[in-house]
């Protein structure tokens, strides 16, 4: 008898290297059973993109619309309601403000900025005669909407508070509109003709990506985007009426003025405070002045004014849907179906293959060596249903756009969610090979061999 | 080169217990072309099995190289299973969608050589069985005697020190099986240890010695070894193989 041995080690770093040849035998693998790996790949694919088209658009769309300054920006809801039932079920006070208050606020200038805005529709009468008129949707607001959500210019520049205060005739154009009206050239200083008034367009908007129109998100965050935007002041000045959303507790009366002075609600209001010692004094002054309202005869519920900033704006009014998130689920209970289908599919597979798995642990293979190799096989099922589901969620997204225009600006697919498909996919992959993989390595060599 | 002592195999249902093997005591010298024989269900397989570390025994002891195999754990006995032994087998057990390359190149990849000490091993083996030429071939473009030379390759390519053979030639026509057998008597020429399976007396007869197996135990010992003079076998192993007798 010879003298004993200790037990022989591997070499150095044999796990990277085997890891490489598990993904050369994986994918071999695949090769060798095209109908079985087509039937997995298609079904991890097909889970992989409901699940990545539905969480594309959730993702996107419950993004922070501007995240360098969401915290300061800041939506004023005050509560003018009736006594005898409040303007929203849950008791929150109504989601516009009316055209009194806002015009309070806006003079009061307790804010860093503020701007207040409603919707309006003009028809636009062209100078172009090969151009018939059209209607177009509009924002009438201030001055420094323009400085707090930040649109970028293309040409000129926004109007001034002076002609905040001088209710002057001027408009800015985005660039959609000024390709539309003037092939893209620079049409600041020339005039617009809307509705029988001529404006002076002063600026034009370069491409905004806004991917939904926080600003207004009662009128639809994911309406028909503004094509110009002019001087509240103006537009109150020429009796021009919202065609955004109006609520009333009570009869306005009769007549503009009457119309004006009403507790009708139609006015979207913002203001910026740059700090929190600005928003607490902010929060103070707005109950100063519904309480000074109060000694008027106005606002006869307790006090419940609101500052939300933008994040919270979006959670408060479900600009993610209770149907998205509905959706998002099912495609997910879907991806799982998938999944177990795979189980199924994987272990077929497997089974197949003791027969080589009991050769491979009488030459050498550890079981840990077995379990690798075959987790390393369902990671590359997982990889590959992974680029086939990244094609049919940029497919699924299409169909998404085209189906809902609204969703347009989120239906797209960004870096991040490329990757967290690709992932998804070989983590799910690797996940339904579990169970395959711990049976696949409990194979007994010896009794495999006798042939 | 292998020792068991009073070795015993039961396999257990929750009806009756088998005894596979009881009282089992071999010896195998290094350098020695051992013929295990007997009837089917006398338990030469499970010695096999044992003997290549594919399953555990019951009882007894067992030295593989000078290794106490008792209470080795699962990935211990892969290790040595992968550096000591090497198989072949009656199905020749290829896998089928790797060439021959590919094949031969199984166990060394456990083993953790680099690429090229793999390629230089993979190439002297199928060269040696005189499959060379034919490295990028699949196993199904082969007749049965070349594709059991190919797993003669696979078991020489890691340098075993003994080659464990269960009816090698049992699925070959006689032509074939006289090749593969020629090829087994050159291999342990050359010094490595083979203790072979089979039923076949006149293969057995082409042995050193016989070992015959009956209900589990050994009955029939030729323990008179008649040595081949190994062609290039180093002096020290012909030394080592001439102490000891069990029986």
């Amino acid at each position: 008898m010879s003298a004993p041995n200790p037990t022989p080690s591997r070499g150095p770093q044999p796990g990277l290297s085997l890891i490489a040849y598990y993904l050369q035998l994986g994918w071999r693998s695949l090769r060798r059973n095209p109908v079985l790996t087509a039937l997995m790949v298609i079904g991890i694919g097909l889970g992989i993109a409901a699940s990545m088209t539905t969480l594309t658009v959730l993702h996107l769309t419950g993004a922070d619309p501007i995240p360098w300054k969401s915290d300061r920006l800041h939506y004023v809801q005050l509560d003018n309601w009736s006594a005898e039932q409040p303007a929203r079920d849950d008791g929150s006070p109504p989601d516009q403000v009316t055209y009194r208050d806002a015009m309070a606020l806006m003079s009061a200038r307790k804010a860093d900025k503020q701007a207040a805005m409603f919707k309006l529709s003009l028809p636009i009468q062209p100078e172009n005669r090969e151009l018939k008129p059209f209607q177009a949707l509009g924002r009438v607001t201030y001055a420094d909407f323009f400085a707090m959500f930040e649109p970028p210019f293309q040409f000129g520049a926004p109007w001034n508070r002076d002609q905040d205060e001088g209710h002057a005739r001027v408009v800015v154009l985005t660039r959609a509109l000024n390709e539309k009206l003037f092939g893209g050239q620079d049409s600041t200083g020339r005039s617009l003709r809307m509705n029988d008034v001529d404006y002076t367009i002063v600026g034009v908007l370069d491409e905004w990506k806004l991917r939904f129109r926080y600003y207004d998100v009662t009128n639809g965050a994911f309406a028909d985007p503004d094509e110009f935007f002019m001087p509240l002041t103006t537009a109150v000045d020429l009796k021009q009426r919202s065609t955004g959303n109006n609520s009333c507790w009570q009869s306005p009366g009769d007549g503009w003025e009457a119309y004006l002075n009403s507790d009708c609600v139609w006015l979207q209001m913002w203001v910026q405070l740059d700090t929190p010692a600005r928003l607490a004094e902010y929060r103070d002054f707005l109950n100063s002045y519904v309480s000074e309202q109060k000694k008027l005869g106005r606002f006869p519920r307790p006090l419940n004014n609101r500052l939300l900033d933008v994040n919270q704006w979006i959670v408060d009014q479900r600009v993610v849907s209770r149907d998205m998130e509905v959706q998002t689920g099912l495609a997910f209970a879907f991806l799982a179906v998938c999944l177990v289908n795979t189980i199924g599919l994987l272990l077929a597979k497997f089974t197949r293959k003791a027969g080589e798995i009991g050769l491979r642990r009488a030459l050498g293979a550890s079981r840990a060596d077995v379990f690798r190799q075959f987790l390393v096989e369902s990671g590359v099922v997982g990889l590959s249903g992974g680029v086939l589901g990244l094609g049919l969620t940029a497919l699924g997204l299409v169909a998404v756009r085209a189906l809902y225009s609204e969703y347009r600006s989120v239906a797209q697919l960004d870096w991040t969610m490329v990757l967290t498909t690709i992932a998804l996919a070989v983590v799910s992959a690797v996940l339904a090979g579990l169970y395959p993989t711990w049976r696949a390595c409990r194979v007994q060599p010896a009794a495999q061999l006798k042939v | 080169m292998l020792r068991m002592n009073h070795l015993s195999k039961v396999y257990r249902t929750h009806l009756i217990e088998t005894h596979a093997l009881r009282d089992f005591s071999i010896h195998v010298r290094e350098g020695e072309f051992v013929a295990v024989t007997g009837p089917s269900g006398s338990g030469k397989t499970t010695f096999l099995n044992i003997a290549g570390l594919l399953e555990t025994f019951s009882g007894g002891e067992f030295f593989l190289d000078g290794v106490d195999v008792r209470g080795l754990d699962d990935n211990a006995r892969s290790r040595l299973r992968n550096a000591k032994l090497g198989f072949i087998f009656q199905g020749f057990n290829l896998i089928p969608d790797l060439n021959l390359f590919d094949n031969v190149d199984v166990p060394l990849r456990y083993r953790g050589f680099n690429a090229a000490e793999r390629k230089r091993r993979i190439e002297e083996s199928l060269t040696r069985v005189g499959l060379a030429s034919r490295m990028k071939h699949y196993p199904s473009e082969l007749s049965g005697g070349q594709q059991q030379r190919v797993a003669i390759a696979r078991a020489l390519a890691g340098s075993p020190r003994l080659l464990l053979a269960d009816e090698p030639t049992g699925n070959l026509d006689s032509l074939m099986a006289r090749g593969v057998m020629e090829l087994l008597e050159e291999i342990n020429r050359q010094g490595t240890t083979i203790i072979m399976v089979t039923h076949d007396p006149e293969l057995a007869a082409r042995a050193q010695r016989n070992v015959h197996v009956m209900d589990g135990q050994v009955t029939d010992l030729d323990d008179e070894p008649r040595l081949r003079q190994p062609q290039e076998a180093a002096p020290a192993r012909r030394e080592a193989t001439a102490t000891g007798v069990t029986a």
